[in-house]
């Protein structure tokens, strides 16, 4: 399995070409990836350092993107955000697609009534609105990060699921699955070896898009002041908790702002621009 | 042979139902969740324990969760929603008039943003590949990809601090005129009208698309009609189930879309009071609330789904 992924990798990376935007895309992602393991030792201010005597202050030399309303340096806070926004959609996908995929997968494989029941129960789930579900839950339990990441990931496990099952069973409708079947091969080598490799490069584009509306509905969370809560903030928090800055377009308010859309804009970009072949469902 | 259609129909009808049941289980389930007695939250910190026990047996809440599920969706049948705990007011009083508010919006926003999205999703597909396709195609990819509050900021700092035309907050209790009326709507309006039409754009644009690319229409081109006869004889009238689909699918994103406008613009509609009712932790509302959403969303998804049905010449 994992062979198989790294061997399409170096195909795809080697076999065809890149375009500018997809190139400056995957750059912008990189640049907020680093940005969010390294986070810590870049910044300029402790970002619970009061560093400026106005608050909502403009840009200028020493504090770059201005100060919040409590006059705290918005590029530390900015950075610091990127952590928390990058970091718990990344997990929350991850979790998402990994069950998704391997549910779709095997309920693909063995079909019957496990296929009729979870399909069932995942559309089901599929009718709760995202952000009302979010709701639900904080009001529930209550937020913290595990909570987050947990409920984003089922959150869009269904979507997951759907996605792969739909490209599941096209593929074992094909010889090589009954050839595979004769042999008496398990459930876990027919997914592992004989689908996930020839729906992987779907799947991962799939896994892309379902990052960017994680990281939509944390923000919107947190936004709403139901995801992370203070001190720790992530990109919609800081967008919510600067909001008073407004009425004079404080860049404190406008900078994470353009953080999320740049992340989320670049993911989609990249996707659009993948080539042809790793993005097309039947490739 | 219409007899097909009806019974896809019925039964898409049934599982709707089925979600709903399924749906309205998993909302009362993570509400009663929360962790704390519900008694003694009630009665405060100075209550007896005798009080708490007492109060939990006249709420039935020793009683087994599937029976308080039943109680509760009995409850609903007769329209009873149940008392708030934040002020002790009957949940259907709290919510009417905010509904009645959320509705306006979501009609005002439906009647603007569904001829707005369909002339550019329609125009956009005519024109595939020129500039003014690609200049909609990046705008709503654009609008898409960022989250509806950015949408809403963006709209406050152009309409209400650049160019000062609107107020940033609206407030339904001020109207006394129509000018009035347009400074309250506008910019929760303007705002959900972007979040709703992207996405309507978008997937009009590729039925039409895919329409056009069908051998009849080429076939309408070849035997000498023009481009816009073409369209909008013999492609648009096969586009019309596809497009109502999207229209409807599009219009479900109201329902994440007004929770932020709401908050944002300080709107007195239902989805501000349950996020309110988060902050509180009034259980009964928030669950009316949900219940209200899921149900609302959960009409435009069928709806979606049997538009398509019935316009499938395939299954009639």
């Amino acid at each position: 399995m994992t062979m198989a992924r790294a061997a399409a990798s170096r195909r795809s990376l080697l076999g065809h070409s890149y375009n500018l935007v997809g190139v400056v895309a995957s750059l912008v992602i990189l640049a907020w990836t680093l940005v969010a393991i390294f986070a810590p030792y870049i910044i300029p201010h402790p970002i619970g350092d009061i560093v400026d005597d106005d608050y909502f202050g403009p840009m200028r030399q020493g504090l770059l993107l201005g100060s919040d309303y409590l006059g705290r340096d918005m590029l530390s806070r900015v950075l610091m955000g990127a952590r928390y926004t990058v970091g718990i959609s990344l997990a929350a996908v991850c979790i998402a697609c990994f069950s998704g995929v391997v549910l779709g997968m095997v309920a693909a494989v063995t079909g019957g009534w496990f296929d009729t029941c979870l399909s069932r129960f995942l559309d089901a789930m599929n009718s709760i609105p995202s952000k009302l579900f979010g709701l639900v839950v904080v009001a529930a339990v209550g937020s913290s990060i595990p909570v987050l990441i947990l409920t984003l990931a089922v959150i869009y496990i269904p979507g997951a699921y759907r996605f792969a099952r739909a490209l599941a069973v096209n593929i074992n409708t094909m010889d090589f699955m009954t050839v595979a079947r004769v042999r008496g091969e398990s459930t876990a080598y027919l997914i592992g070896s004989e689908v996930l490799p020839n729906i992987i490069r779907p799947v991962l584009a799939d896994f892309g898009l379902r990052f960017v509306f994680i990281v939509l509905l944390l923000s919107g969370l947190s936004f709403l002041g139901l995801g992370l809560q203070p001190p720790l903030a992530d990109w919609g928090a800081l967008v919510r908790e600067n909001i008073g800055g407004l009425p004079f377009a404080a860049p404190a308010v406008i900078v994470p702002s353009l953080a999320i859309a740049s992340l989320t804009i670049s993911v989609n970009l990249l996707i659009d621009n993948l080539p042809q072949k790793i993005r097309d469902r039947d490739a | 042979m219409t007899s097909g259609v009806l019974n896809l129909v019925v039964k898409r009808l049934g599982i709707a139902l089925v979600t709903l049941l399924i749906v309205l289980f998993a909302v009362f389930f993570a509400t009663s969740m929360l962790p704390g007695d519900t008694a003694s939250i009630l009665l405060g910190q100075a209550a007896t324990p005798e009080a708490v026990a007492g109060l939990r047996e006249a709420m039935h809440l020793n009683d087994p969760a599937i029976l308080r599920f039943l109680r509760w969706l009995l409850g609903l049948l007769h329209g009873d929603l149940g008392t708030s705990y934040a002020n002790q007011m009957p949940v259907a009083a709290l919510i009417g008039g905010r509904l009645v508010n959320t509705m306006k919006l979501a009609a005002i926003t439906t009647l603007l943003s569904v001829p707005l999205a369909l002339t550019l999703g329609i125009t956009a597909a005519m024109l595939r590949g020129s500039i003014y396709d690609r200049a909609v195609t990046v705008l709503s990819i654009g609008v898409i990809s960022v989250p509806e509050f950015m949408v809403a900021t963006l709209a406050v700092l152009l309409f209400a601090v650049y160019l000062k035309w609107l107020p940033a907050l609206s407030s339904v209790n001020e109207a006394h005129s129509l000018t009035d009326l347009v400074r309250i709507y506008a910019m929760p309006v303007i705002t959900l009208t972007f979040v709703i039409s992207a996405q309507m754009v978008r997937m009009t644009r590729a039925a039409v698309i895919e329409t056009l690319s069908t051998p009849y229409a080429e076939m309408a081109l070849l035997k000498g009609a023009s481009r816009g006869r073409m369209v909008l004889r013999h492609a648009l009238p096969n586009a019309l189930g596809p497009i109502v689909n999207a229209v409807a699918l599009s219009l479900s994103y109201l329902v994440g879309g007004v929770i932020i406008v709401e908050t944002i613009f300080n709107y007195p509609g239902i989805a501000k009071l349950m996020v309110d009712a988060v902050a509180t932790r009034d259980l009964p509302l928030i669950q009316s609330c949900a219940m209200i959403f899921c149900l609302g969303y959960l009409l435009l998804i069928t709806a979606a789904d049997i538009v398509a049905i019935m316009s499938n010449p395939r299954l009639r």
